[in-house]
């Protein structure tokens, strides 16, 4: 055993690069179901984006514009979601699995000749001076943009949700859905918007893993994030902050994992490949011992003659 | 909850696969009514055909399939197929729907199609590194460990760190027989050499992979040995630089000359064609098959000019002794890791202790899990 290996900024650097899809799925799918929507589709968009990302990007050569086109990819295919389940009226579960399906599908047809490529590399933010501060500066100064757009999203979900009016409204879209129709809010409307929201935070997840973290693309990359963000959001109790100590804790533990068994640590292997999933767990359930409980309307169809 | 969410993903990824092997059998039905001694094959993929590795090179060897036997033959597949249960589902309904010989593709389908082969006596089934027969299982894989011991080699002669890291998928024979043969060869040329393990519990997960392999770069690992199936492994290391790695399963010549410096490729088609054949002729039965460099059931990449010119002489002269059988990757004297001895100078291992291997030999100081 060597844990001098390990070195612990270069680990909390990484668990917040790591956290960075699930935290970006996962907050787009907190303000979907805040609207009352159950969008199983996640981690059909989030493939969705990872492949739209990263061919905008191998033929802009840049990363930015793909990152902003995984956004509309994704929100596109909510689209379909939000058809299927707004107008249609269709189930939302079966809807979102379907979108899965669709997303999973549709993503290995368009990345067919884009296997194997080296997509073009996203520059880290410069913050000058503030990178070098020992121990601060490479944990919190030294990732590439999106890391912080998703901090950003995560603080602007929250903000918008607790003081704003518009947060008020899609809250009350979500728990009560006949009561903001009885107030003259437009309940389809709304929760069309929050539907795409989520898809393009979803998109945006996936092409982090495209583009950023592995960075390639591969059928299927994204080998169930998306249901990982989408149990997140129940254990956060539908919480932004709490999404985002249960994205970091995931992240974290992993790559702490990975860490032990690399530097041979005298834990048994199969302990520590599952800690991930039992500690985020634990520490959410432990926290969701409060009041706090799903959006009234959460999964139910709406319709005005009701 | 997230387990159970990524059982959901493969159940759905499976469904949608099903449905659409449901939309080919049809069509195969509509179709056989007009030739009716067509023979069907179907085959059940762990990860999807596009993984640039593992399932990729099995479909590979379905495609020959195809070719070989033309309007004779209808292949199904069905891809990110879960180890356990959902394979069992799938392999029925394959049976079901008339397939006369399933090749199943993953360790974890063992039982599974032993359970499934009792129930359907006529219909034939292949199991991939498995060691399960039944009158109806045949099981066949290649001794990759083979092509291991020449990355074994070439990897210690190329590390400079001493250090070299391994992503392993789950503790079963194949994988620590693969573990076991590169480090003996690597030891040989380098006394100094260590390895780092990690077990990424999943044979496809392009991320988790990908971390892996940064965790054991950041951990000094310069060369980077992977037994999962995708190619992000290679990408990680690409994005790294300064460090070496091996196609495995595939070519993944893409990343080559680095990191990519050699692989093990390996080749199903002539063995899937030769099973059809007999399946065809009625001439099929059980059978146990284990073929290597010798037999061209494993391949070894182009190794490309990143490796020193002796050092390529050296595997290519490695690589000719295992094909023609002059040598054993697994040659005494060797110990294993509780210093209890194994081989005696000179003794060759027996296909039975390779085939249970559950032991790292002498110098590994990692625990296998459970």
């Amino acid at each position: 055993m060597d844990l001098s290996a390990i070195n612990p900024i270069i680990l909390v650097a990484a668990l917040i690069s790591a956290a960075t899809p699930i935290l970006l799925a996962a907050t787009g799918e907190l303000v979907a179901e805040r609207a009352g929507v159950l969008n199983l589709g996640v981690e059909g968009m989030m493939i969705t984006g990872a492949v739209c990302g990263f061919i905008i990007s191998v033929n802009t050569g840049s990363p930015a514009i793909g990152f902003v086109m995984a956004a509309v990819g994704g929100g596109t295919l909510s689209l379909l979601f939000a058809f299927l389940t707004q107008v249609a009226l269709a189930n939302q579960v079966a809807s979102g699995l379907a979108l899965t399906l669709f997303g999973l599908g549709i993503s290995s047809l368009m990345g067919q000749n884009y296997v194997g490529i080296k997509p073009p590399r996203m520059p880290d933010v410069n913050f000058g001076p503030l990178s070098d501060i020992p121990g601060l500066g490479p944990i919190l100064f030294s990732h590439d943009p999106i890391v912080y757009v998703g901090l950003l999203i995560v603080a602007g979900v929250w903000a918008t949700l607790k003081f704003t009016r518009a947060g008020l409204i899609l809250r009350a879209v979500g728990e009560n859905h006949d009561a903001a129709h009885a107030l003259g809010y437009k309940v389809k409307r709304i929760r069309t918007l929050a539907i795409m929201f989520g898809g393009a935070c979803a998109g945006m997840g996936g092409a982090y893993i495209s583009l950023i973290r592995v960075p390639q693309w591969t059928e299927g990359m994204t080998a169930g994030v998306g249901w990982i963000a989408l149990a997140l959001v129940v254990f956060a109790s539908w919480k932004p902050w709490r999404v985002l100590l249960g994205a970091y804790l995931f992240g974290g533990i992993t790559q702490l994992q990975l860490n032990l068994q690399g530097a041979g640590v005298a834990l048994p292997v199969e302990y520590l490949a599952m800690s991930p999933y039992i500690i985020t767990i634990v520490v959410l359930v432990i926290l969701s011992a409060d009041k706090s409980r799903a959006p009234g309307s959460l999964g139910r169809i709406f319709h005005a003659s009701q | 909850m997230p387990l159970a969410g990524a059982n959901t993903y493969g159940e759905v990824h499976m469904k949608f696969t099903k449905l659409m092997t449901g939309a080919a059998l049809a069509l195969g039905l509509a179709t056989s009514a007009v030739a009716e001694d067509k023979t069907k094959v179907g085959f059940v993929f762990v990860g999807p055909v596009g993984d640039g590795g593992w399932t990729y090179e099995h479909n590979k060897g379905r495609l020959a399939v195809e070719e070989a036997f033309g309007d004779k033959v209808e292949t199904v597949f069905v891809e990110s197929v879960a180890e356990g249960p959902d394979s069992e589902r799938v392999m029925t309904e394959m049976a079901l729907n008339g397939a006369d010989l399933i090749f199943t593709t993953s360790f974890g389908y063992m039982d599974p199609t032993i359970n499934v082969a009792a129930k359907f006596p006529n219909v034939k089934f292949e199991h991939a590194t498995g060691y399960k027969q039944a009158d109806n299982v045949s099981v066949y894989s290649a001794r990759f460990y083979e092509g291991r011991a020449i990355q074994g080699h070439i990897a210690g002669k190329m590390t400079k760190s001493n250090i070299v890291g391994y992503i392993a998928s789950f503790p079963i024979p194949e994988v620590i027989r693969g573990i076991n043969s590169a480090y003996i060869h690597a030891k040989k040329v380098n006394p100094d050499v260590e390895f780092k393990i990690i077990w990424a519990y999943t044979w496809f997960d392009p991320a988790k992979e990908a971390d892996a392999a940064k965790v054991l770069i950041e951990q000094g690992a310069d060369v980077v040995l992977q037994h999962t199936d995708s190619t992000a492994p290679q990408a990680a290391a690409q994005d790294a630089g300064n460090v070496i790695t091996f196609g495995q399963a595939s070519d993944m010549g893409q990343y080559g000359p680095l990191p990519r410096v050699s692989s093990i490729i390996d080749d199903w088609a002539p063995y899937y064609i030769a099973r059809t054949q007999a399946v065809m002729d009625g001439t099929w039965t059980s059978t146990s098959t284990w073929d290597g460099i010798g037999a061209g059931m494993v391949g070894i990449g182009e190794i490309s000019d990143a490796v020193p010119a002796d050092v390529k002489a050296e595997a290519l002269a490695l690589k000719a002794s295992l094909a023609d059988g002059s040598y054993h990757a697994f040659t005494g004297p060797l110990n294993k890791a509780d210093g209890s001895a194994w081989l005696a100078a000179g003794e060759t291992a027996n296909d039975g202790d390779l085939a249970g291997m559950g032991f790292y030999v002498e110098g590994i100081t990692a625990e296998i899990p459970n």
